[in-house]
């Protein structure tokens, strides 16, 4: 990581810290370095940043998000701060683009490498307060790496501090809280368990909210 | 006490933190003997709420020392920090709609600033109307020009009443440490000591003669512990308090002693306003944490002074000018 990308981490996480206080609430398991994917619901472009600056520093390094290649590398600044400060899993939206590779072959190839992943599975934003659907590639991964723990999280406020086609952010304090890894039970179906998955993630919810 | 107005203002305000910081390492020190001996489990509870309160006291302190070490400028902008946490604690907690983005935006990125370099620039006249005129007016004109309609009222009112509280309430505390008037330059860390200290005894002689004494609650449903009984008496230690201290303000002891029973009566009677909204949004601090951190938020602790330093402010401006 060179000098230049350090300190952007480093004044992005301030600035994330100054606007949403970014706290982590740790209530289903500690912040240990194991490999993780952390799987948390979409209502924001904050959203990575929040989970980011709430995780400890020594494990930001190894927790990559996931970015659409042909909007992140569009331009310099964008391949830049996604490539270096980020470290960031790049991934086409269609398959065309590459070929006809597998959109998730990204994916497995980061965490054969032994890094941690943040995945937002519903795929879009949503704009209502309960999460969508999610979609299938948190089940593929789960099949394909059972050792690594699926941890739900639940990001709140963020859609109060950058509404949709807003560009300045207003402070208010957000939380991201970590519940209990999930586990693939023996013989789960597809369905039943992204709805168990979506189901924990909504549980984390602050009842107050 | 005549050797003491001898000494040179800087001298007089030196030995004031020497006595502040005194204490305080007197203090953490009696805590950390008391910490030593053995302790039951219901013990251990009160001991970190002790650590807790002494910590806070400690980066009072360090905050007071600094803010006037490097008046004006730090102390505008360090006040302008806290105005802005503790603003940002109340929108949290205040449940505003998507159409008021604009409107915070001008609270936190226009009014805060401005209000806060009147202040460094000492133009009092402008900044005790600011607020309360201007501010009034731009707030619901942007809201309307938003285009939401519902309930209109309610969320301006709530804006409106957050930047009075945080902003305008708070920004008092470095207009004191800077208003400068005949015979009595460079002496505004103690006017800011004397209203953080006068406003601290009330809440806490209020809070111990709650518990001492038997009381009838006026608000039940609000909070069970404050009553007129122990309003009073907060009153009253902080007017003992402030008689006390008359040495550091420009006044007699007498005259001391009323504005600290009043600055000291309006501090408490804040906190329990804030009390009152804190137990409307259903939590027990302010601040967002989850009750397992158990954290106290900045709002909770700079309350009382919110309310107290305006009132403070104006009958001391207004006592320089009826004065002959």
């Amino acid at each position: 990581m060179t000098i230049a990308a350090r300190l952007m981490g480093m004044f992005v996480s301030f600035v994330a810290r100054l606007v949403t206080g970014a706290q982590g609430h740790w209530i289903g398991c500690p912040p240990e370095a194991l490999q993780r994917i952390y799987f948390a619901n979409h209502q924001s472009h904050l959203d990575w940043v929040l989970i980011w600056a709430a995780l400890p520093a020594d494990l930001r390094a190894r927790t990559r998000p996931i970015a659409a290649r042909d909007y992140w590398t569009a331009s310099r600044f964008r391949h830049w701060i996604t490539r270096e400060v980020f470290n960031a899993v790049y991934v086409s939206r269609t398959r065309a683009d590459d070929g006809g590779e597998d959109p998730l072959q990204p994916l497995v190839e980061a965490l054969r490498q032994g890094d941690s992943l943040v995945i937002f599975p519903e795929g879009t934003r949503s704009l209502k307060g309960e999460p969508q659907a999610f979609k299938s590639g948190l089940f593929h991964l789960a099949v394909q790496f059972p050792q690594v723990q699926l941890v739900p999280v639940w990001i709140d406020n963020v859609q109060r501090v950058m509404p949709k086609g807003e560009v300045m952010p207003v402070p208010i304090l957000c939380t991201a809280t970590f519940g209990v890894p999930l586990r693939l039970a023996a013989q789960e179906d597809k369905r039943a368990f992204l709805e168990r998955a979506r189901a924990a993630v909504l549980a984390l919810r602050p009842a107050s909210a | 006490m005549n050797s003491l107005r001898s000494l040179g203002v800087n001298q007089q305000v030196g030995l004031l933190f020497l006595m502040l910081f005194g204490a305080l390492a007197l203090a953490s020190i009696g805590v950390f003997m008391y910490s030593l001996r053995q302790h039951e489990a219901s013990q251990a509870d009160t001991l970190e709420r002790l650590w807790r309160d002494l910590r806070a006291l400690w980066i009072g302190g360090v905050v007071f020392w600094l803010s006037w070490l490097s008046a004006p400028l730090g102390a505008t902008v360090l006040f302008g920090v806290f105005s802005f946490l503790a603003l940002r604690e109340f929108i949290t907690l205040a449940h505003t709609r998507r159409s008021d983005h604009r409107s915070l935006l001008l609270a936190f990125f226009v009014v805060l600033p401005v209000q806060y370099v009147l202040v460094g620039l000492r133009s009092f006249d402008l900044f005790a109307v600011f607020i309360p005129v201007y501010v009034f007016l731009a707030i619901p004109a942007l809201s309307a020009l938003a285009g939401d309609p519902e309930r209109f009222l309610e969320r301006n009112a709530k804006i409106q009443w957050g930047i009075m509280v945080c902003v305008f309430g708070l920004s008092h505390a470095p207009a004191l440490l800077l208003l400068d008037f005949p015979g009595y330059a460079g002496r505004g860390a103690f006017l800011l000591f004397f209203l953080v200290v006068v406003t601290a005894v009330a809440q806490i002689a209020q809070e111990l003669a709650s518990r001492w004494l038997r009381h009838r609650p006026v608000a039940r449903q609000i909070d069970r512990s404050f009553s007129w009984r122990g309003w009073l008496a907060g009153a009253l230690g902080a007017g003992l308090a402030g008689a006390a201290l008359f040495w550091i303000t420009p006044t007699s002891p007498a005259r001391a002693m009323l504005w600290a029973a009043l600055v000291g009566a309006c501090g408490t009677l804040g906190d329990f306003v804030m009390r009152a909204l804190k137990k409307d949004a259903g939590v027990r601090f302010w601040g967002n944490h989850s009750s397992l951190t158990g954290a106290v938020g900045l709002l909770d602790r700079v309350a009382a002074l919110c309310f107290s330093a305006p009132v403070f402010f104006h009958s001391l401006r207004w006592y320089i000018s009826v004065r002959p």
